[in-house]
């Protein structure tokens, strides 16, 4: 094994010292797994250090790789220039006043993060939910993953070299930002669900938005496959990288499209039914092949999916009816009760002051099939208004944890195709 | 889920761990299993090789702020083949927090153990790299400690300076 030149100082770190030597012992430590040929004079051993600010590690990802010429013989992932400490903060709050935090995790998808904690602290307060905000909830997840999707598609396609794809991806994202709009008052960060409910009803105009967008995105999808799927270029660049093996996805943990990517039908839209999904009818796409091109196909697939769902809501789904529960012990009253009742405000201020009390003792794990895999909040409750402990097990966080096996032995040039094809949201990860 | 494999699966758990089987509850519908220390190891193997929980989901610290057997490491599996999920804990003490490492059983403990160390300070014997992983090796607390303060501790990591001619 050749040895760093020693003639070439290494610039001393200015911050966090302890952090940065030992980061680098840690890539020192590492096994190496390619075979380094010392006649080619090519095969220069060098130490490349990517991010935290790149344009292609999608937020503050830094990847700390060791080259062998082209080759990445070994990394390792460098994390937590994003946390916040939400779980720490959640201990402090009640339920309902965590929620906005949550949108702020996995940026691109804020419905599905509401509603997982939403569900899950229905769970382990046992408040049932109304029919019809049920199947709201359901048709702005599909949204919310359809969009995440988008983003990923505009911003893999562009790590990939075709820049043109991401205004096309952004110009649908910005209808589903429109819709949201509507429904929520917001574009980006919604908190739109309530313990026990939801904050307001459809509008016409958000329910007839939903229905036109319903309409017209599986053309958009379909000229999409068509420019995509026999590109030369496109398939050259993603075929057989960051390929893994389904015993080593399960073995590294990857989650959600990465996972189903290499075969397994993970998904816990259909492996522990929540919501209403038992009762709809809609496929689990995945591919074998485990690489970048299974990823691409698996999430297209997907984005297809969510729209037969939205529609079978859109049947099923009651015309008229409550969207919140009507017990005021155990979600907010409606602002007609507060404005106009005595009990309506005492009821309210209650709810924000203490909140949903779970019973004291009381331990939960719930999950959704969020955009990026499995988002689950495992609760402990001491009876109090505050969770005693709140962790959240993040899609982000298993992906990252698998990309750093999946980069030995890649070439430095894919790194950027990797990283976007396994769509990682550092909000998500570091918590 | 299928209550009568979840039944059959309990009863065979219960059966090889014996003793070592402190507490066990279905509250939620997820079986939750709590153990002794030292059989950590074997359960572990035996839960992947023998009773098919290959995925390991996530593991979960928490501090329950008691004089003994203060922390709680709960590991989070998960068996594809019977759909089901099972978390196992596990309780340490607060001098000495250490428990063994289960990166040999399933490699993807390897960053979720790192996260239990970053928050909690527990430290886990034979972790091939046991570093923080959200916050800097500089950083001495440990955050997630129900003694931590919300607020932070002022003055415990090194800033750049806010003003530019000052450096």
């Amino acid at each position: 094994m050749m040895q760093p030149d020693p003639t070439i100082p290494r610039k001393k770190p200015t911050y966090f010292k302890e952090h940065q030597e030992a980061l680098y012992k840690s890539l020192e430590d590492k096994h190496a797994t390619v075979e380094i040929d010392q006649s080619d004079p090519l095969s220069t051993r060098m130490t490349l250090n990517m991010g935290p600010q790149h344009p292609a590690t999608h937020g503050v990802l830094r990847v700390l790789m060791e080259l062998d010429g082209e080759v990445i013989t070994k990394c390792r992932l460098d994390t937590g220039y994003l946390h916040r400490g939400i779980e720490k903060m959640a201990e402090n709050k009640t339920y309902q006043e965590f929620m906005p935090y949550t949108d702020r995790m996995d940026y691109l998808s804020p419905y599905s993060n509401n509603v997982a904690l939403c569900l899950a602290v229905e769970k382990i307060a046992k408040i049932e939910v109304p029919d019809r905000a049920t199947y709201i909830r359901m048709i702005c997840c599909e949204l919310a993953r359809i969009s995440s999707h988008l983003l990923w598609l505009g911003t893999m396609i562009m790590d990939a070299g075709a820049l043109s794809f991401f205004l096309w991806t952004f110009r649908e994202r910005e209808k589903i930002y429109d819709i949201f709009d509507e429904v929520a008052g917001h574009r980006f960060t919604v908190s739109h669900s309530r313990i026990g409910g939801l904050n307001n009803d459809f509008t016409p105009v958000a329910e007839e938005k939903i229905r036109k967008f319903v309409r017209e995105f599986p053309d958009e999808l379909k000229g999409w496959h068509k420019i995509l799927d026999r590109n030369r270029i496109f398939v050259d660049r993603n075929n057989n990288v960051g390929a893994i093996g389904h015993e080593e996805a399960i073995a590294i943990g990857l989650a959600g499209p990465s996972l189903r990517a290499t075969g397994i039908a993970y998904d816990i839209r259909t492996f522990e039914p929540y919501m209403f999904y038992d009762q709809m009818e809609f496929m689990v796409p995945t591919r074998t092949e485990g690489d970048n091109l299974a990823r691409y196909y698996c999430r297209m697939e997907e984005m297809a999916e969510s729209i037969r769902i939205i529609e079978q809501c859109f049947e099923k789904m009651p015309r008229k009816g409550p969207i919140r529960t009507d017990d005021a012990k155990k979600s907010y009253p409606s602002k007609d009760e507060v404005y106009y009742s005595m009990e309506g405000l005492i009821h309210d201020f209650m709810m924000t002051d203490t909140g949903v009390c779970p019973p004291e003792g009381a331990e939960s794990y719930n999950a959704i099939e969020a955009p990026k895999g499995e988002l689950g909040f495992y609760i402990q409750s001491d009876g109090t208004g505050h969770p005693w402990r709140l962790k959240i097990k993040s899609p982000s966080f298993s992906n990252l944890q698998g990309l750093e096996t999946v980069l030995d032995g890649e070439m430095v040039a894919d790194t950027v195709v990797i990283i976007g094809g396994f769509d990682p949201v550092m909000g998500d990860s570091d918590k | 889920m299928n209550t009568d494999t979840r039944d059959n699966l309990l009863q065979d758990i219960q059966e090889f761990l014996g003793d070592a089987l402190i507490d066990l509850s279905v509250a939620y519908k997820h079986p939750l299993l709590l153990i002794q220390r030292d059989r950590l190891l074997d359960t572990c193997r035996f839960l992947k090789n023998t009773m098919h929980f290959i995925y390991l989901n996530e593991i979960i610290g928490t501090d329950r702020f008691t004089s003994e057997d203060r922390f709680e490491v709960i590991y989070h599996l998960v068996s594809l083949r019977d759909r089901q999920r099972l978390f196992l804990k596990v309780r340490v003490e607060e001098e000495n927090p250490v428990l063994p490492t289960v990166t040999t059983i399933w490699q993807s403990a390897n960053w979720n153990e790192r996260e239990v160390f970053d928050m909690f300070g527990i430290r886990f014997d034979g972790h091939p790299d046991l570093r923080r992983i959200f916050l800097p090796e500089d950083f001495k607390y440990y955050p997630l400690r129900k003694e931590f303060p919300l607020l932070g501790v002022p003055g415990s990591l090194e800033m750049p300076n806010s003003t530019p001619d000052h450096d």
